[in-house]
C-alpha cells in the first residue's frame, strides 16, 4: 500500500506527464460509440488482449465488444472483460514464489503455493463472469459508477481446486460463519478500504465455488487474475476476487466496505425501486439475473427481407436455462428458440431461430426464462447503484 | 555432439531459469487528461493520485449531474475512499469538475 508522499510523487509525476502531452494532442484509437449520452469509448490495446473498449486507464477497466458474444460460447481469454477497483494492481507476480493463505477459524493455517494447488484434485465448471454493473450506462434515469455497455461479462470454462477442498485441507473451526477472500491489488490511498469480499461458510464449501488458475484451457490472463482467481458460479463479478492470495475464515458476519456498503442491492422481491429513490433497506448482491441477448444482429442493422436467422445467448444464476422467446414485433408475439448444445447450468447457452421480416423496420426482442421459471421483465427496472440489469434488450433493424 | 545438440541443450540450460522468472505487464502508457482551465492542475494533483481522469470524465452528464453531484462526489472521495485533499481546495475541484463535464453546448 502506498502512503500520502507516494501519492504526492506519482501525482507529480503525472502533472508533468500530463503538461508535455497537453499541447501535442494524442493519437487515439478509432472511437467505439456505446449507445448512451456521453458514451464515446476508445479502442485500446492491451497486451494479452485484443482491442477492447476502454473504460477507465487506471486502474484498467475493460469493456469486450459485442460482436465476440456471437462467435461462441466461450469468450476468448484475449477478448474477456477486465475490471479492477484500485489503483495499486500488481504488474509482477512470480508463479514460483506466489502464495495463498488460508488463515483464521482453521485448526491448520496453511500457506499453498501454486503448484500444491495444481497438485490437488482440479476441476473445471463452465460459468459466466458479469459485472453487477453491466449496462449500467442505459440506466434511466442515469446513475453514477462505471458507464458500462453490456460487455462488461464473459463465459470460460474455468479450471482449479474446489475451495471445499483447500478449507477441509485447513480444517474449519466449530463456530465458522463466513469465509473472506483478498488479492493482490491494493488501494493507492491509505484511507481507501482494500477490496475484499465475503461468502458464508456453507456457500464457500458447497463445492462449486472454485480457486482457478486456468481459464479456456491457458493460464488466467494477467489482467483477470494471474495466477488463481475466485470463481463463484452464478454470482456476480464482484465476488472473483483476482490475484487471490487470502482467504480468511472467520466467526462472524463481515464488515468490510466492500460488503456492508458497497454492492448492495434492494432488500425486496423485484431488487428494485422507483426510480430515483432509495431503498429502505439493503442486502449484498448475489445471483446473476436471468439475460438474453441478441448477437448477431446489431441495433440499427439492415438486413435482406425474407427469413432471416437470429442467434444469442442467455444465461442465469445457476439453474439452467429452460427457454428463450423470441419476437419480431416489438414484445406483440413470441415464438421459441431453438437452445444450442448445453454446456452447464452456469454458462451461457446459445440459442437461434429463423424469422420472416417483410420489408420496413422490426424491433427484436429475446427474453429468457430460467429452470427456476424466472423470465425478464420488459420495462428496465431501476435500484440506484446500477446493477442487475436484465430488462428484455430490443434491436432495431430495417429489412430491405 | 553435433554443433545442433549443443545449441539445443544451451537453449535448454537457458529456458529452465526463464520457466522460473516472475510473470510481468506492462500498462499502456496512461493518456487520459483533464481538459484544459482554471484548477486544471489542483484537480490533477487531487484526483489522479487513485485514478485516472477518464473516471470522471465518463460519468453521465446533465441536470442531475451538477454541481450538487461533484460536491456529493467529491466528499465522497474524502470521506469513504480517504482521499487526501484540502478542505480549502474543494470548493475550486467542485467548479471545475461541474464545468468540465457539463455537456458541450
Amino acid at each position: 500500500m502506498m502512503n500520502r508522499r507516494m501519492i504526492n510523487r506519482r501525482t507529480m509525476i503525472l502533472a508533468s506527464a500530463s503538461a508535455l502531452v497537453a499541447g501535442t494532442g494524442r493519437a487515439r484509437g478509432a472511437d467505439v460509440p456505446l449507445p448512451f449520452d456521453n458514451g464515446q469509448r476508445p479502442l485500446v490495446k492491451y497486451p494479452g488482449k485484443r482491442p477492447m473498449i476502454g473504460l477507465t486507464q487506471r486502474p484498467p477497466q475493460l469493456e469486450t465488444p459485442f460482436a465476440v458474444f456471437d462467435a461462441g460460447a466461450l469468450t476468448p481469454n484475449d477478448a474477456f472483460f477486465v475490471r479492477y477497483h484500485l489503483a495499486d494492481i500488481p504488474l509482477q507476480i512470480d508463479p514460483e514464489t506466489f502464495t495463498l493463505d488460508v488463515k483464521g477459524k482453521v485448526d491448520r493455517p496453511l500457506k499453498l503455493s501454486l503448484a500444491e494447488l495444481k497438485k490437488m484434485p482440479a476441476a473445471e465448471i463452465v460459468a459466466v463472469n458479469q459485472c453487477s454493473g453491466n449496462g449500467r450506462g442505459f440506466f434511466t434515469p442515469r446513475v453514477a459508477g462505471g458507464q458500462l455497455g453490456n460487455g462488461a461479462m464473459g463465459n470460460a470454462r474455468w479450471k482449479g481446486v474446489p475451495l471445499k477442498a483447500v478449507l477441509e485441507k485447513a480444517g474449519v473451526q466449530a463456530g465458522a460463519r463466513q469465509v473472506v477472500f483478498a488479492g493482490m491489488d491494493a488501494p493507492v490511498a491509505d484511507g481507501t478500504p482494500d477490496f475484499a469480499k465475503a461468502l458464508d461458510l456453507e456457500h464457500a464449501r458447497g463445492g462449486e465455488v472454485m480457486l482457478a488458475y486456468g481459464m479456456n484451457g491457458q493460464d488466467l490472463p494477467f489482467l483477470n487474475g494471474y495466477p488463481l482467481r475466485l470463481v463463484v458460479p452464478g454470482y456476480y463479478g464482484t465476488y472473483w476476487v483476482k490475484h487471490l492470495n487470502e482467504i480468511t475464515v472467520i466467526d462472524q458476519v463481515y464488515d468490510g466496505f466492500w460488503m456492508k456498503t458497497a454492492y448492495r442491492i434492494p432488500d425486496n422481491d423485484c431488487n428494485c425501486v422507483t426510480p430515483g429513490t432509495a431503498p429502505a433497506a439493503t442486502i449484498p448482491i448475489n445471483r446473476l439475473k436471468v439475460r438474453s441477448f441478441i448477437t448477431n444482429l446489431a441495433d440499427g442493422a439492415t438486413v435482406k427481407s425474407g427469413t432471416v436467422r437470429i442467434k444469442g445467448i442467455a444465461f442465469d444464476g445457476g439453474t439452467g436455462i429452460r427457454g428463450v422467446e423470441i419476437s419480431a414485433d416489438g414484445g406483440q408475439t413470441w415464438r421459441p428458440a431453438t437452445l444450442g448444445k448445453d454446456l452447464g447450468a452456469y454458462s451461457f447457452r446459445v440459442w437461434d431461430i429463423a424469422v420472416a421480416l417483410a420489408a420496413g423496420p422490426h424491433a427484436l426482442k429475446a427474453r429468457a426464462t430460467s429452470n427456476a421459471g424466472e423470465t425478464q421483465p420488459l420495462e428496465p427496472l431501476w435500484n440506484p447503484a446500477g446493477y442487475l440489469r436484465n430488462v428484455v434488450e430490443t434491436v432495431r433493424v430495417t429489412a430491405t | 555432439m553435433s554443433k545442433i545438440a549443443k545449441i539445443t541443450l544451451a537453449l535448454a540450460a537457458f529456458a529452465i531459469p526463464a520457466l522460473a522468472k516472475p510473470v510481468t505487464y506492462l500498462l499502456p502508457e496512461e493518456t487520459a487528461a483533464f481538459k484544459a482551465g482554471p484548477d486544471q492542475e489542483l484537480v490533477q494533483g487531487n484526483c489522479s493520485g487513485c485514478h485516472s481522469a477518464d473516471y470522471i470524465l465518463t460519468q453521465p452528464r446533465g441536470a442531475n449531474f451538477g454541481k450538487a453531484f461533484w460536491q456529493a462526489e467529491v466528499t465522497k472521495m474524502i470521506k469513504t475512499y480517504g482521499a487526501p485533499v484540502a478542505e480549502a481546495d474543494v470548493g475550486r475541484i467542485v467548479d471545475y469538475l461541474t464545468k468540465a463535464t457539463a455537456p458541450a453546448g
